[in-house]
């Protein structure tokens, strides 16, 4: 187990190189760079700027010392921020996203996980088809769309919440349940079929028989099978809600990484998107193998060499 | 009543139907039969015939819907098992009647430790403690035969063999020494000689412990050493109840005895084919008006496919579902004759040979 952790950790260097390298190469790709600006440049300023931040090197040994900069963890500066590290910019942003999304998270999985069950301990229920048929509203209205509704009613209507900005935990209250309504419908949907698949094991029939009470037989025998699936979602589920998402930060106007992130791409910031980029697929990575874990502990016919 | 008979399990008329979207299945439609304390009832049929759903809803495990259990008394000990309060029913379940299931593999909880599975059912109906639990748990795996019980008893299901599970699956049964054991083709999933152990402890820890037991099987070899008495279910119905020594002597049902004659026989000639009954059982959700078992029967006539046949009684203690019940009897106790006449016959040249 302890070598198959650090077998994945070790992976997880080359691979983060290897996303970066493909970010720089599309950025370097497409047309137009920082420095295209509307006025045309006077060529000997142009000239000089590139001979600052060595463009004017052959592109092999710019991407060697890019590299190798980034190997060291150095991103530089910010292109557009000027005197600001692409390190100190996103050590800056990712709190705001960060505490969002982690309380999306919870949310998510308490609404997700307690409506599931219930809807499958109820299959057919009034209460399994209503839970049900507002995942299904969840998942299928974008975020974009909920997010100004709650603003409506919550802030303009009866102004109970701000409707923007972080100021205070309750400007906290509406991006969150905007981020967590698509994750909780998902994982109560997932939550849900998972259960309904275990509760008709044949071990479930042999907990009952054993004369085990309804929810003895839930807890103890079908939650930590049905759940297998809900982990697999919730894992990578972690990692986006964590990154930050543009919508919700945009909606709410919140300084988080997702915005940052959106802003860097259209400025051409190329330091702050290759940092970003980083960071967000190193996160992805760490909470994979984080699934992958947890796996284990919840099956214990799964072992890893 | 069933005090004064000892019996320990009356079922009179239960019937089990499923909704489906097809209809209504009458997976049970009308099974009558009692067990005294100690004794052993076979349960024989093909798969769909309604054995386990006969045994489940003793249990009242059936799952409600689709199942209900729509008509019929199940009497446990003089107890209405029908008549009490689900939570009543647990307290019967794992403790006073437990059950076997086919599949080992499944059966057991893929999830959680042997020790975990066995101990929960003590824990929860003999108030033992963690402790006490956890050594009759290890007893328990010894009773079954599981060596190094005291270290196995650690593993998870997947680290056994199937064989082992089932053993493991009697050892939770009989934690709580049941007074009813319901064994559902325990051996069903096993290798030959994994059966023949299996069903010798099932015998064994009968007798050691004194349970009643209901077998159900669809091989009549399992049945034929282990039980007291066979019934022969097809498509919801019972078509043959007998003291098992008769049930394979004279037969008065043409389902039985082409069943019997399916069984593999040792003196059977090489390069002769075994018999095999026509056809497939019937989709039960649609089944003709006549006699479910008319399409596939040697005897039948039209009678059979228009009237639904008697329940006839052979004697008190054999009655069989057929419109020739008489005849087919009849027909066996003479087929029977003829054999114990050429057994008595060749016994008799075997001595002369050997006095000459």
């Amino acid at each position: 187990m302890l070598n198959f952790i650090i077998r994945r950790l070790l992976i997880i260097i080359p691979m983060a190189l290897l996303v970066i390298t493909l970010t720089w190469i599309l950025i370097r790709m497409a047309p137009g760079s920082f420095y295209t600006a509307e006025k045309k440049l006077p060529p000997a300023i142009e000239a000089n700027i590139k001979k600052k931040y060595g463009l004017d090197k052959p592109i092999l040994s710019q991407y060697g010392i890019l590299m190798s900069n980034i190997v060291r963890g150095d991103f530089g500066d910010s292109l557009k921020y000027e005197g600001q590290s692409v390190n100190e910019i996103i050590a800056r942003h990712f709190p705001y996203s960060a505490t969002i999304g982690i309380l999306a998270y919870i949310l998510a999985l308490i609404l997700g996980l307690a409506a599931g069950i219930v809807a499958a301990l109820k299959q057919n229920s009034s209460f399994d088809y209503g839970s049900m048929s507002l995942a299904m509203l969840g998942l299928s209205v974008p975020n974009f769309v909920i997010g100004p509704i709650l603003v409506l009613i919550f802030s303009l209507w009866l102004y109970i919440f701000p409707p923007a900005r972080v100021g205070g935990a309750i400007s906290y209250v509406l991006p969150v349940i905007t981020l967590g309504a698509i994750y909780a419908a998902y994982i109560a949907r997932l939550t849900r079929a998972g259960m309904l698949e275990v509760m008709r094991a044949d071990y479930i029939r042999t907990a009952r028989a054993k004369g085990l009470s309804e929810w003895k037989v839930l807890l103890k025998h079908a939650l930590r099978g049905g759940l297998i699936p809900v982990v697999s979602f919730t894992g990578p589920a972690l990692a986006a809600l964590l990154a930050g998402t543009v919508v919700v930060e945009r909606v709410f106007a919140i300084p988080g990484l997702g915005n940052i992130f959106i802003q860097s791409v259209l400025n051409r910031d190329e330091p702050l998107i290759l940092g970003i980029v980083a960071f967000l697929s190193i996160l992805i990575m760490v909470f994979n193998l984080i699934v992958d874990i947890s796996y284990a502990f919840l099956d214990p016919r799964i072992r890893y060499e | 009543m069933s005090e004064i008979n000892g019996h320990i399990l009356t079922v009179n008329d239960l019937k089990t139907y499923f909704q489906t979207e097809d209809g209504v299945v009458k997976a049970v439609d009308g099974i009558t039969f009692d067990l005294a304390r100690g004794e052993t009832l076979g349960i024989v049929g093909e798969s769909g015939s309604g054995k386990s759903v006969t045994n489940l809803s003793i249990m009242r495990l059936i799952p409600e819907p689709p199942g209900k259990i729509v008509n019929g008394d199940v009497v446990f000990d003089g107890i209405d098992v029908r008549a009490l309060s689900i939570d009543d029913v647990r307290k019967i379940r794992g403790k006073r009647i437990a059950m076997i299931f086919q599949d080992p593999m499944t059966s057991l909880n893929p999830f959680l430790k042997i020790s975990t599975q066995l101990m929960e059912v003590t824990q929860l109906h003999l108030n033992h403690t963690k402790e006490q639990a956890y050594k009759h748990a290890i007893k328990m795996l010894e009773l079954v035969g599981i060596p190094d019980a005291e270290n196995r008893v650690k593993s998870y299901p997947h680290e056994f063999s199937g064989g082992m599970r089932q053993r493991v699956m009697i050892a939770m049964a009989l934690s709580c020494e049941p007074e009813l054991l319901i064994a559902d083709e325990p051996t069903t999933a096993l290798d030959v000689t994994i059966q023949a152990q299996i069903l010798e402890l099932i015998k064994d820890l009968k007798a050691r412990l004194g349970t009643s037991v209901i077998l159900i099987t669809h091989d009549l070899g399992v049945v034929a050493g282990m039980t007291e008495k066979i019934i022969v279910m097809y498509a919801g119905k019972v078509f043959e109840q007998s003291p098992t020594k008769e049930l394979f002597s004279t037969p008065a049902n043409p389902y039985t005895k082409g069943l019997l004659k399916s069984v593999p026989d040792p003196a059977h000639e090489a390069g002769t084919e075994l018999y095999q009954i026509p056809g497939l059982p019937p989709d039960v959700a649609h089944l003709p008006p006549g006699c479910p078992f008319a399409p596939r029967c040697y005897r039948a006539e039209e009678i059979c496919r228009e009237q639904f046949p008697p329940f006839v009684e052979i004697n008190p203690n054999h009655r069989s579902l057929c419109h020739f019940a008489e005849e087919v009897y009849a027909e066996s106790v003479r087929e029977s004759n003829e054999k114990k006449f050429i057994n008595k016959q060749t016994e008799e040249i075997k001595i002369e040979t050997n006095t000459i």
